[in-house]
């Protein structure tokens, strides 16, 4: 099974990437998590993505696509990145989850890949 | 002569679904780890025994026949649907490895597993048990949303729901890692005592199944302590529930009226259930590791004393109930306290206890207002006594115990 872990984190954890002091710790530890994931052979892929205000929504209504600045959903914690991740079961994955740095200051939502859709969609 | 044929395959076909559906169930699912797959396919070959087996005759191993029968169901599916099953291969394997058991019983035991899926922390708590009574226990969303008071169409989509997220997500059928074995023991625990409970509350079960719900909670918490020794909890609901069964023949009069337990007779008490509660809940107090089951367990534990000394220490009971309420406050615990501390300290005493509690919170709650009667009547304050009588027996479930308040009421 395919896992996706989407990782959620607020603006002050998104600051912590770019601020001098507490960088190193902040890359510290996702790399010493990347490099477990990557050791257990279970590592699929995934992207840290940019930080929020750099996000653009789009959606077509009245004919036309309506071009919004900002992240679809206004809340405090942001979409940060996504890991895939090729597991037995979802127990392997919460396991991997709560391993995540994002699990103790943000959070990690864990959804199984769909490949019935993927299916339908590629074939 | 064909009738009685038919008669005594149809019976059959109704044992073995009332004696092993949890067991088949748990067997299937533990497989393909799709816990409604395993259901539908196994009522298919429970309905198909309805037909082949007046004809054929009843087959030497029944639980084997309608495996097989569940497994070929499910085979067909995952072709019919012509997706990639990893399961087929599981499937076939399945076969071989049943085909060669031919006495039912050494059929591998995975209900413990299924148990453990059921109250999963990725599925909502709220539906732990009602997914328990109906996968291991094999109660239809009718009786579980009578045992439970919930609509059984609210009930029936919210099971469709987790068992969706179980398929989906594959939820793993095993029994858990020592290390995660404690944060998800609290809810299989809570699941087999609210089972327990809707056995032990409806005395009088109409469905033979709920009554049967008791021995299978604790059958179930037996299997649990077998396999997870080493927890005091465990023991502890064990211990908890031999003492409420044990005194389950005392609960009524020959003539089916109810009896409180201050008046049971202790010598309708079934003692070597009590012994077993009493060692099971020494083993606990050994592990040194207190908690909800076992002060519980505790309080019973002190009522079943009254067997040898003929008396009830409330001092006792009152400070387990303290106990109770600092490590699992509930209600009915704060009802049952005060009803402890007004066996110690005097029927005002009681009442002050139950005025602390949010008004809100027990205006329905029959025990509450059948222990403030109880009170009223004793301090004389008749009026007010009776309305809290007419109030309890308006929230009774059991005529027995309506018929017991309406006579305390005009005594």
């Amino acid at each position: 099974m395919l896992y996706a872990l989407l990782i959620y984190e607020n603006q002050a954890d998104f600051a912590r990437r770019t601020a001098s002091v507490e960088t190193d710790e902040y890359v510290g530890a996702w790399r010493k998590y990347y490099q477990a994931m990557v050791e257990a052979g279970i590592y699929v892929g995934g992207h840290p993505l940019d930080v929020p205000e750099t996000a653009t929504t789009v959606r077509f209504s009245d004919n036309k696509s309506q071009i919004q600045d900002g992240p679809y959903a206004n809340t405090k914690e942001q979409l940060g990145g996504f890991t895939l991740l090729e597991l037995p079961s979802l127990d392997a994955a919460l396991e991997w989850a709560a391993r995540c740095p994002a699990a103790s200051y943000g959070a990690v939502e864990v959804r199984p890949v769909t490949f019935e859709m993927e299916r339908r969609i590629t074939d | 002569m064909k009738g009685r044929t038919d008669e005594q395959a149809h019976r059959a076909v109704e044992a073995v679904a009332r004696e092993s559906y949890g067991r088949l169930v748990a067997l299937l699912a533990t497989r393909t780890r799709d816990v409604a797959g395993a259901e539908d396919s196994l009522g298919d070959a429970l309905l198909a025994a309805l037909t082949t087996w007046p004809r054929d005759g009843i087959p030497k191993n029944p639980q084997a026949w309608l495996l097989t029968a569940a497994r070929n169901r499910l085979t067909d599916h995952a072709r019919h649907q012509q997706v990639h099953d990893h399961n087929v291969p599981i499937l076939q394997l399945m076969t071989r490895e049943f085909d060669e058991i031919a006495d039912p019983d050494a059929l591998p035991d995975e209900r413990l597993k299924l148990l453990f899926v059921c109250a999963h922390p990725a599925i909502d708590p709220q539906i732990h048990t009602p997914l328990m009574l109906q996968t291991v226990l094999g109660l239809d969303a009718v009786a579980i949303g009578r045992a439970m008071l919930v609509a059984p169409k609210t009930i029936g989509q919210r099971l469709v729901r987790a068992k969706a997220k179980i398929r989906k997500t594959q939820i793993a059928f095993e029994i858990p890692s020592p290390d995660q074995i404690p944060q998800r023991l609290e809810a299989v625990l809570n699941a087999i005592y609210a089972a327990y409970g809707n056995s032990w509350e409806d005395a009088t079960a109409a469905d033979p199944r709920i009554a049967e719900l008791g021995q299978e909670a604790i059958w179930l918490a037996r299997v649990l302590r077998a396999q997870i020794p080493e927890d005091p909890e465990v023991r502890g609901l064990v211990a908890l529930m031999l003492y409420c069964e044990a005194r389950r023949p005392a609960r009524r009069s020959a003539d089916g009226r109810f009896v409180p337990l201050s008046e049971q007779d202790a010598n309708d008490w079934l003692m070597p259930m009590i012994d077993e509660a009493e060692s099971e809940l020494a083993a606990a107090a050994q592990m040194q590791r207190q908690g909800r089951f076992q002060i519980e367990a505790a309080i019973q534990s002190v009522h079943a004393e009254r067997a040898h000394t003929g008396r009830t220490e409330w001092t006792a009971i009152a400070a387990f109930y303290d106990q109770l309420m600092q490590v699992a406050p509930s209600i009915g615990g704060a009802v049952a306290r005060a009803a402890a501390y007004a066996e110690v300290r005097g029927p005002e005493a009681g009442l002050a206890l139950l005025d602390q509690i949010d008004p809100q919170a027990v205006i329905f709650y029959q025990p509450n207002w059948a222990v403030r009667a109880h009170l009223l009547q004793q301090l004389d304050r008749t009026q007010e006594a009776a309305r809290a009588f007419d109030r309890a027996i308006g929230l009774s479930e059991d005529d027995a115990v309506r018929a017991f308040l309406t006579e305390q009421r005009d005594h």
